[in-house]
């Protein structure tokens, strides 16, 4: 596969590789894609109170292109707000890493990834908004 | 001696050509260049007798007689000669021919051209080590059927069939019988007599010789083997193969067949069987998760199919990029399906989405093998400290529990 210099430079030194407390308040995880289909990708953010992307972590299996893809997508998120981060969609990572045809799921996968990430933590958030609600009703 | 960066570990796809052949071919690129068809002067005849020599050479490697050797363009040329050559001529006889679900594209496409004309084919199963089951061979045979094309060894996996049963089998049954023997000719024995094979398909760049030659074996005697030719003109090759003789390739061909039966009489697959196995041994010893495809006992000397389970086979040839060698990955074919030969074996496909093959040869070091140990332990290490699915497992996850969602 003939890529480009970028997804050459962030698959031989792939950026945020690693892993975050999934349990963590403040940790969504986003875990997409299919084993049988040849890539996993597992984004993890770690969101401050006013939406702030503090930190991103990724672990990816698949192949060069898959594995760029999330490396990018973690420095694109870092230090950016949910907002932005909602944005960011699979074409931007395509053109951005420059990916051939083929690969395009890779950057599709990527963006899933971010939104499967954002909507995890958002559930977590629900249910301790709901806990709170629960546990003030209960003392009242 | 210092290691030469990239390593060369795919020879299944194709081998270099041995000094030995080049230098025996180069005169023929330059003052004995005359068309082996010219019957009147010294330049034919000096061609001639270089085909003639290079035939007898090819047929002594397979204990052949030189009027059995087909010279082609190479074995998928072969490969279509003999099946699309005995369907067409036998089309009266009967329309029905078997091969098996692991076949070289040559074969199988030519099958399914064939399919197109209305022809019947049985796509035999494999089982887990990528053998066909006799009993299955037995039932499928048919009143109406010509042919049966099984190959000797898989070019991905190394799977040996066992030849000389099939061939007897098909005799027994009147059938005529094709291998495509391009992986195995040149590394082991083989002998169309004793094993049976009616027709066998060679191609000389597999064992050392130039790209762009093969042979059609096609057995003489009774009953005899009639072939509807694939090509036309100049009626070369007793009519069979019209075309002028690539006298260079020929006789690089030859040659490499010579060099070849030289080299098994010096135990050259022994010692790269020895390479093979050294290389498999090492790696277990590093790394963990580790799957073999295909059988180990009837395997091709030089042939080790590995899946690295959770590291995709792409990556992991970007990873190892040093080392030349081959994936059955999906991301690594134009189709972006996994490989056909390993699904027909029932490997997962996650498995075969991680499946590295190398081949090893003739020019294969040691001190290359133990490199390519060091490379390939350390990369799949990165990549799998990388991989989501490889730290599931080691927290005890059953990723197969996992409703994925599939894209």
């Amino acid at each position: 596969m003939a890529y480009s210099n970028k997804v050459i430079d962030h698959y031989e030194n792939p950026r945020n590789v690693g892993s975050m407390d999934k349990n963590a308040e403040d940790v969504g995880t986003g875990l997409v894609g299919a084993p049988a289909c040849g890539d996993v990708m597992k984004l993890q953010l770690r969101i401050s109170d006013d939406g702030i992307i503090e930190d991103a972590k990724f672990k990816t299996f698949g192949c060069g292109s898959a594995i760029a893809s999330s490396s990018l997508v973690t420095e694109l998120v870092k230090g950016r707000s949910v907002e932005f981060a909602m944005s960011i969609n699979n074409a931007m990572i395509a053109e951005e890493l420059k990916l051939p045809p083929v690969k395009i799921h890779c950057s599709v996968l990527a963006e899933d990834a971010i939104k499967a990430a954002i909507a995890d933590f958002k559930q977590k958030r629900a249910k301790k908004a709901d806990a709170v609600a629960a546990a003030s009703a209960a003392s009242e | 001696m210092s290691l030469k960066l990239p390593i060369y570990l795919d020879n299944h796809a194709t081998t270099r050509v041995d000094p030995k052949v080049l230098e025996v071919m180069l005169p023929f690129l330059t003052e004995v260049f005359g068309n082996a068809g010219s019957r009147n002067h010294a330049f034919g005849w000096a061609a001639q007798e270089a085909v003639e020599r290079a035939r007898e050479q090819v047929a002594s490697l397979i204990g052949a007689d030189p009027k059995e050797i087909i010279f082609t363009s190479g074995a998928t040329e072969s490969d279509n000669l003999a099946i699309l050559g005995v369907a067409h001529f036998y089309k009266e006889k009967g329309k029905h021919l078997i091969t098996q679900l692991t076949e070289h594209k040559a074969v199988l496409d030519a099958c399914h051209a064939l399919e197109k004309e209305g022809f019947e084919i049985t796509y035999l199963p494999v089982a887990a080590d990528g053998r066909i089951r006799l009993e299955d061979l037995a039932v499928a045979i048919r009143p109406d059927t010509t042919l049966v094309s099984i190959m000797w060894a898989n070019n991905e996996v190394g799977t040996i069939q066992d030849i000389t049963a099939i061939g007897k089998l098909c005799r027994e049954r009147g059938v005529f019988f094709h291998t495509d023997a391009v992986q195995g000719i040149g590394k082991l024995p083989f002998n169309v007599a004793s094993m049976n094979v009616d027709m066998a398909s060679i191609s000389a760049h597999k064992m050392y010789g130039p790209k762009g030659i093969g042979v059609l074996y096609v057995r003489r005697g009774r009953p005899r083997i009639r072939l509807e030719p694939t090509m036309f003109g100049g009626g070369q090759e007793r009519g069979i193969r019209s075309g002028t003789h690539a006298v260079h390739q020929i006789v690089g061909m030859g040659a490499a067949c010579a060099v070849a039966a030289d080299a098994m009489r010096d135990g050259e697959a022994e010692r790269i069987r020895e390479l093979r196995d050294y290389l498999w041994t090492k790696l277990q010893e590093n790394l963990d998760e580790l799957y073999l495809n295909g059988s180990w006992e009837h395997r091709l000397p030089g042939n080790l199919n590995i899946s690295f389970a959770f590291c995709e086979g792409e990556a992991m040839m970007m990873a190892i990029k040093d080392l030349a060698v081959s994936s059955g990955s999906a991301c690594t074919s134009a189709s972006l399906e996994p490989s056909y030969v390993l699904r027909a074996m029932g490997v997962d496909v996650e498995l075969a989405h991680t499946s590295i093959r190398f081949g090893i040869g003739r020019f294969t070091t040691r001190e290359e093998i133990d490199y390519a140990v060091q490379n390939i332990t350390d990369k799949v290490r990165w990549l799998r400290e990388m991989s989501p699915l490889y730290e599931m497992v080691k927290e005890g996850i059953d990723i197969k529990s996992i409703e994925w969602t599939a894209h």
